[in-house]
This record gives structure tokens, C-alpha cells and sequence, in this order.
């Protein structure tokens, strides 16, 4: 009997070898375009990189943060890319939830969105270090954690729990597929319903580092968790639309209206319950008064001459209202074009009210209430910049090896596989042979 | 049937493959320099980092030999940048101690001298002006800091003002203390919350806990001149601080710890500060809690500070 399992484990071995090697190899190869792509994106990556050497060198007396605002860009775009990993998972709930066969392909690419979102809102907290090099006194066991009274150590376990699930439960069905058998339920259905309370634990621990701290009015509300989980919910649905539209431009696998269309569902939705959220903010700041509620003012109409927030935040109000309504409106999403337009709109609105509009006015004014205003330096944008690229170099990359397995046929045997080695090479070079 | 697709990938076209497998190289090679060329000030940063300060362990931590080793290093690096033979001690906190604070602010006339003493005794960077201590200016008849200034730059006192200088409240419940996701501050048994410097992660966290603008980044390496570096340090307060890390205002425990008063005090020319033992019956704070009607900061926030304010009747 230990015989035959360890021959299986020694064929697992060889064809993992030879997944692997495949993955490699899907993700080094393509097109020119594709070429030009990964260079620009290594190109903006390495920008980002170079820019935080200087700043890791120089001290963050690079950035626009002070004692005062001591949270910036960096952490406004951590906060949003957690709740994009969170918004990921919004394609699990039908799939699996509701036994929706036609979602099931497509959460994989949900997953991966929340993979790459992930990785890049760990590099943004990695960035925000004033001493990266000491990382390991997080560490639990060799370091000194924190847990369970701080809340950032929580939102260590669970960030890196989340990326682990993501990946096993990627890694696995991708694995299947490739050896063209069906996924064994055992060995990802139960990280699946798990992925689903933890992608919401992830935003809920989130918002409870600011909701957490009684000496900052403006993030000590209730309301903070909830308006989180909506506002992932809009960000993370609307790129994958617009991911959807993009890779069947590129050929990928065949999108049936179905998948877009429940994602179109809860985008409508959601952006309307975090309208109503932000309003319900809104009033209680301005109705009630007090010093308290100095920070809204100073975010939505500035405070003592002081504004610079003040154009980020309507333009967020802005987006929000116009996308609400396109999405309200049955021939706007049933053209692409517009629903891609709706969708960014969407998802551009949600990164400036949790980044630059949450984050920065929390500080201002401080707490002895101080006006001392942020605005991001160069090097915090180049770094910013690098950041999204090297993480759209990582979805790129996933998807690669994703798309031409996710092409194979079902839970078929193995006789399929000869047809999709040629299909998945450029068709030219298949007639040469 | 092909058996392992991955190994036959390239069945014909050898002329293309071994172009491309070229290019491939060439652009890996130009990247890797790329990245070579990006990661550079890195290198020059790292020139200053020891091994033995990256392996550090936590304060509470160390053996008294550690420790010894650590300040022997710690005196000798400074020596070597900046010429001076400074002594860093590592006070402890006595028993039967707990610390409190208490200012007049009927006295206080807003002259900022608290704030230099502070500036020079605890060896902060030159160019920014830092100190723990930031002296609001604020309205007769409230205490609305709202109303309050800082950057008040005129002769004082202003008759119709009055002055209210704001430092580490020393909380008996920190939310500082409770976020630092690394234990890299506490709260001492004398009431002092302190910052181990060499284990700070630099992320900020406290400082946004803080309800008291209390707590101060190392932005930058503080620069401080030779002449000007004060040579009696203490390992937990005042000693020349790195790059990247938390600080914060210790009541000057090198100094209190040995008998001595903090800095601010001793610098103020109205005896608006009181400085004491809170555990010892017979001190002048004892006298002045019990005497005067005292009130703490931000007192709906929870924090509990060792720090009073009162005014004279």
C-alpha cells in the first residue's frame, strides 16, 4: 500500500515538475505586444524600486508625510488594495454559494485579481516602513508579536492566511486542469467557503486598525467596517469586468453575458448603498458640529483656508453618483464600452475616498488640531507607480498560465492534452510543424 | 499521443528558437542590470548597517552583558562618527517610583523654554527644531483646542491668553503602546513609556494612535553638531536616535531615574512644572493633586494620563 503511494507521490512529483515548467515557460512567451507590455510594466516597476532605495537610504524625509499627517499615499493605496483582494472573492459567492456552474471558471480569475492585490498591498505597508530590514520582529516566534492586542497584528495573519488560501486553491484547480482530471471537492471546497469569511475578515480587521484608535474622530466610527466591505465590493467586481472585456479581446477563454452580468448586479448595488453610507456620514459630521467633526469639514469644504482635500473627495462623490446612475440605466451596460466606462469610473471613485480621502483627513487637523496639509512627493507617486505595475506584472503573469489551461476541456482524461499543447502555441507555428 | 507536452515544445523552427532564446537572454540580461542599477542606494545605505545591530535583540530581552556589549557599541559607533565620547546608561526604574507631572497654567507664560531645554537635553535634530514639547497659545475661557495656536510669534504673555504647553502624558492606558505591533514601546513600572530604538519598525502606527501629538519620527538621521551633542545619555531616552524609528519624551529618565528633574522643568523661569513621585505622600505633586483642582487632557478618550493640568484659584 505504501508502495503505490509513493509512486503516486513520485508521478505527482514529475508532472508538478512539469506544470511548473509549463507555467514558466507560458509566462516568458507571447506576442510582441505581449513583450512590450511586460517591459513597460518591469520598466515602471523598477522606476518604483529605485525610488524606494533612495527613500529607504534618505529617510522618508523623501515623502510629503510629516509628524503631523504621518499616513499617506502609501497606506490610502494599502487600504484600497486590501479591498480589492477582498472584492476578488465576490466571484466565489455565486459560484459556489449559489452552485452557479457558468461563475466557476471565472473565480479563478477573481482569485488571482486578489492574489496580485495582495502582494501589492503588502508591498505597500513594506514601503511605509521606516525600518523594512527589521521585518523578522514580526515574526512570531523569533520576533516579538504583538497578538492579540494590536490589530495590525491581525491583519498580518489574516493578509498572508488570505494569500496562502488563494493560492492553494488557484494552484490546486490549475494543477487539476492540467493533468486533465476533475478537482477532487475534498481538497478545495472547504478553502473555498473559507476564502469567503476570510476575504471579509480581511477588510473588517482592516478598518479596525483606524476604527480602533478613540484620538481620531473621523476613523472611530462603526460605520467604517461595513462601508469597507461595499466599497471592496464595487472596486473589486468592476475591474474584473472590465478584465472580462479585456481578455476576450485577447482571445482568452469565451465569456458567455452570464458571469458579467451578475457582476453588473452587484456593482449596482453596492454603489448605491455606499452612497447612501457616505451621506449618512456626511450628516451626522455637519449636523451635529463640534470639534470633533473638524476633520469632515476640512476634508468636504476645507477648514481655516485650508482645502487641498476638498477637490479629491467631490470628484469621488462625483464618480460615484455618475457611475451609480449609468449603472442604473439597462442600455448603458449592455455596451461594453459604456460598462467599461461605468466601471472605471466606479473603481477610480472608491481608490480616492479610501486612500487620499480617508486616510490623509484623519490627520488633519492633528489631534492638539494643528492645520498642516500632505500632499504625495514625486517619490511616493514613482513609488506608488512601481507598486501597481509590479502587480499587474503579477496578474499578467498568472493569467498567462492560467488562460491556455482554464482553455482545456473539463475533467476530462488525458487524451485531450495533445490538442491543447497545440493550441495554446501561436497558430503559425503550429501549421509550420 | 504526445506523453509530456512540456518536453517536445518546439518541434520545428530551430533557426526562430535559438533567435528568440537570444533575445530572451539579452533582455535578462539588460533587465537584471536594470535591477542592479535600481536597487543601488541600497548598497550605500547597508554600509551602515552591522550585523550585530540587525540581530539585536529586544530590550527586555538582553542580558546585562548583552546589554553591556550593545552601549559599548553603540559609544564607540558614535565616537567614530561624530568625535565625541558620549556615556549611555541604562536606567532602570526604581522601586516605590511612579512618576507624575502637573503644570500651572496660571504661571505659564508661553516663552517656549520648556521646549528648547527639551530640543537641546534630548539631542534632536537641529534643522527641523524638534522637541517633545509644543506650547499652544489658547483662548481665555476655553479650553477648545481648537481655538488653540501653535505658531504664536509675537512678545509673550498675551494678557488675553493663556499658554498650555503639551508633551507625552505618560497614559496609564497607551493606545500607543497597545498597537505597536512589535513590542518596540511599553509602558515602564515608574509610568514612563518608553521606545526601543533598535526594534522600532518604523510603521507609524503609534504615532496615529496618539491622541496627544505626543510621538515623533525619525524622518531623516537627526543632525545634531559635534559641539552641541549632550554626551549624557540614556539608552531608553535621549541618546542620538537612527534613522526610521519612534521617539517620544521619557520625563528626561536619565536624569529623573538618578534624582534629577526632567530638563523642561529645570528650564522654566515660573515655576509653572511640578515633577514628583505620585507614590510618595510627602511630594510636591502629592501636595498639588490634593490641593488643586487638577484636570487631565482629553480626559473622554480614556487614556488615563500621569500628566495634570490646574490653575491657581
Amino acid at each position: 500500500m505504501s508502495n503505490t503511494a509513493s509512486a503516486a507521490l513520485a508521478r505527482h512529483g514529475t508532472s508538478y515538475a512539469r506544470f511548473l515548467w509549463k507555467a514558466v515557460r507560458d509566462a516568458t512567451d507571447g506576442s510582441a505586444w505581449f513583450y512590450a507590455w511586460m517591459i513597460l510594466l518591469t520598466s515602471l516597476a523598477l522606476v518604483g524600486l529605485h525610488a524606494w532605495a533612495v527613500q529607504v537610504r534618505d529617510g522618508l524625509v523623501v515623502t510629503g508625510m510629516s509628524d503631523h499627517v504621518s499616513w499617506g499615499l502609501y497606506i490610502a493605496n494599502f487600504t484600497f488594495m486590501v479591498g480589492l483582494a477582498a472584492g476578488g472573492v465576490m466571484m466565489v459567492i455565486p459560484a459556489y454559494l449559489y452552485h452557479d456552474h457558468e461563475m466557476h471558471d471565472l473565480t479563478i480569475v477573481g482569485e488571482l485579481l486578489a492574489v496580485a492585490a495582495i502582494v501589492m498591498s503588502l508591498c505597500f505597508v513594506v514601503v511605509d516602513m521606516g525600518r523594512p530590514e527589521r521585518f523578522w520582529h514580526l515574526i512570531p516566534g523569533i520576533g516579538r508579536f504583538n497578538w492579540p492586542f494590536s490589530m495590525l497584528t491581525w491583519d498580518v495573519i489574516v493578509l498572508n492566511g488570505y494569500l496562502a488560501l488563494n493560492l492553494h486553491i488557484c494552484g490546486y484547480l490549475l494543477y487539476m486542469r492540467f493533468l486533465g482530471r476533475k478537482p477532487s471537492p475534498r481538497w478545495y471546497l472547504p478553502f473555498v467557503y473559507l476564502s469567503i469569511f476570510w476575504a471579509i475578515s480581511i477588510h473588517t480587521v482592516t478598518a479596525f486598525l483606524y476604527s480602533g484608535l478613540g484620538g481620531r474622530p473621523l476613523w472611530n466610527t462603526a460605520l467604517l467596517a461595513p462601508r469597507f466591505l461595499v466599497t471592496a465590493f464595487i472596486a473589486g467586481p468592476a475591474l474584473i469586468v472590465v478584465l472580462l472585456f479585456v481578455l476576450r479581446r485577447l482571445g482568452g477563454v469565451p465569456i458567455g453575458p452570464k458571469p458579467v452580468q451578475v457582476l453588473v448586479n452587484i456593482v449596482r448595488v453596492t454603489l448605491l448603498i455606499n452612497l447612501l453610507m457616505v451621506a449618512s456620514e456626511l450628516f451626522t459630521e455637519l449636523y451635529s458640529g463640534g470639534s470633533h467633526t473638524a476633520s469632515g469639514h476640512y476634508l468636504f469644504f476645507g477648514l481655516d483656508g485650508a482645502h487641498a482635500l476638498v477637490p479629491w473627495i467631490w470628484s469621488a462623490v462625483g464618480m460615484g453618483v455618475v457611475s451609480a446612475l449609468m449603472f442604473l440605466r439597462p442600455g448603458v451596460v449592455a455596451r461594453p464600452v459604456w460598462l467599461t466606462v461605468a466601471c472605471a469610473l466606479a473603481f477610480a471613485g472608491i481608490w480616492i475616498e479610501k486612500g487620499m480621502g480617508l486616510i490623509v483627513p484623519a490627520f488633519i487637523p492633528s489631534t492638539l488640531h494643528e492645520i498642516v496639509e500632505y500632499s504625495p512627493s514625486l517619490v511616493e507617486w514613482q513609488i506608488m507607480a512601481g507598486i501597481w505595475a509590479f502587480g499587474l506584472l503579477v496578474l499578467t503573469v498568472a493569467l498567462k498560465i492560467a488562460l491556455p489551461i482554464l482553455r482545456q476541456p473539463h475533467g476530462e482524461e488525458t487524451a485531450a492534452t495533445s490538442d491543447c499543447v497545440v493550441t495554446e502555441q501561436p497558430k503559425a507555428r503550429a501549421t509550420h510543424a | 499521443m504526445i506523453e509530456t507536452p512540456a518536453q517536445n515544445p518546439e518541434p520545428a523552427n530551430e533557426g526562430g528558437m535559438t533567435r528568440r532564446t537570444a533575445l530572451k537572454a539579452l533582455g535578462a540580461t539588460l533587465g537584471a542590470a536594470a535591477f542592479a542599477q535600481a536597487i543601488a542606494p541600497l548598497t550605500e545605505w547597508t554600509d551602515n548597517l552591522t550585523i550585530d545591530e540587525y540581530l539585536q535583540k529586544h530590550y527586555k530581552e538582553m542580558s546585562p552583558v548583552d546589554m553591556a556589549m550593545v552601549i559599548a557599541r553603540l559609544q564607540t559607533e558614535t565616537k567614530e562618527e561624530t568625535g565625541v565620547d558620549v556615556h549611555i546608561g541604562d536606567y532602570r526604574p526604581q522601586p516605590g517610583v511612579k512618576f507624575g507631572y502637573a503644570l500651572n497654567l496660571s504661571v505659564c507664560v508661553g516663552c517656549r523654554r520648556c521646549a528648547k531645554a527639551c530640543h537641546i537635553e534630548n539631542n534632536h535634530d537641529r534643522p527641523s527644531g524638534n522637541s517633545y514639547i509644543r506650547v499652544l497659545e489658547m483662548q481665555k475661557g476655553s479650553l477648545d483646542l481648537a481655538k488653540g495656536r501653535v505658531n504664536y510669534d509675537h512678545a509673550v504673555p498675551d494678557k488675553e491668553k493663556f499658554y498650555m504647553p503639551v508633551q507625552c502624558q505618560q497614559c496609564d492606558k497607551p493606545p500607543c503602546v497597545s498597537v505597536c505591533p512589535v513590542e518596540a514601546t511599553w509602558k515602564e513600572k515608574d509610568g514612563i513609556v518608553v521606545v526601543d530604538y533598535n526594534w522600532c519598525i518604523g510603521c507609524r502606527y503609534c504615532e496615529a494612535a496618539c491622541p496627544y501629538h505626543a510621538r515623533r519620527f525619525n524622518w531623516t538621521k537627526p543632525q545634531v553638531p559635534a559641539a552641541e551633542i549632550n554626551p549624557d545619555q540614556g539608552y531608553l531616552s535621549n541618546r542620538l536616535r537612527p534613522q526610521g524609528v519612534m521617539e517620544k519624551c521619557t520625563f528626561c529618565l536619565h536624569r529623573s531615574r538618578q534624582g534629577k528633574l526632567p530638563a523642561c522643568l529645570e528650564a522654566c523661569p515660573t515655576g509653572a512644572r511640578v515633577f514628583g513621585n505620585l507614590l510618595d505622600p510627602e511630594s510636591e505633586i502629592r501636595w498639588v493633586l490634593q490641593n488643586k483642582r487638577v484636570f487631565v487632557l482629553k480626559e473622554d478618550v480614556g487614556t488615563q494620563p500621569s500628566f495634570f493640568y490646574f490653575f491657581d484659584e
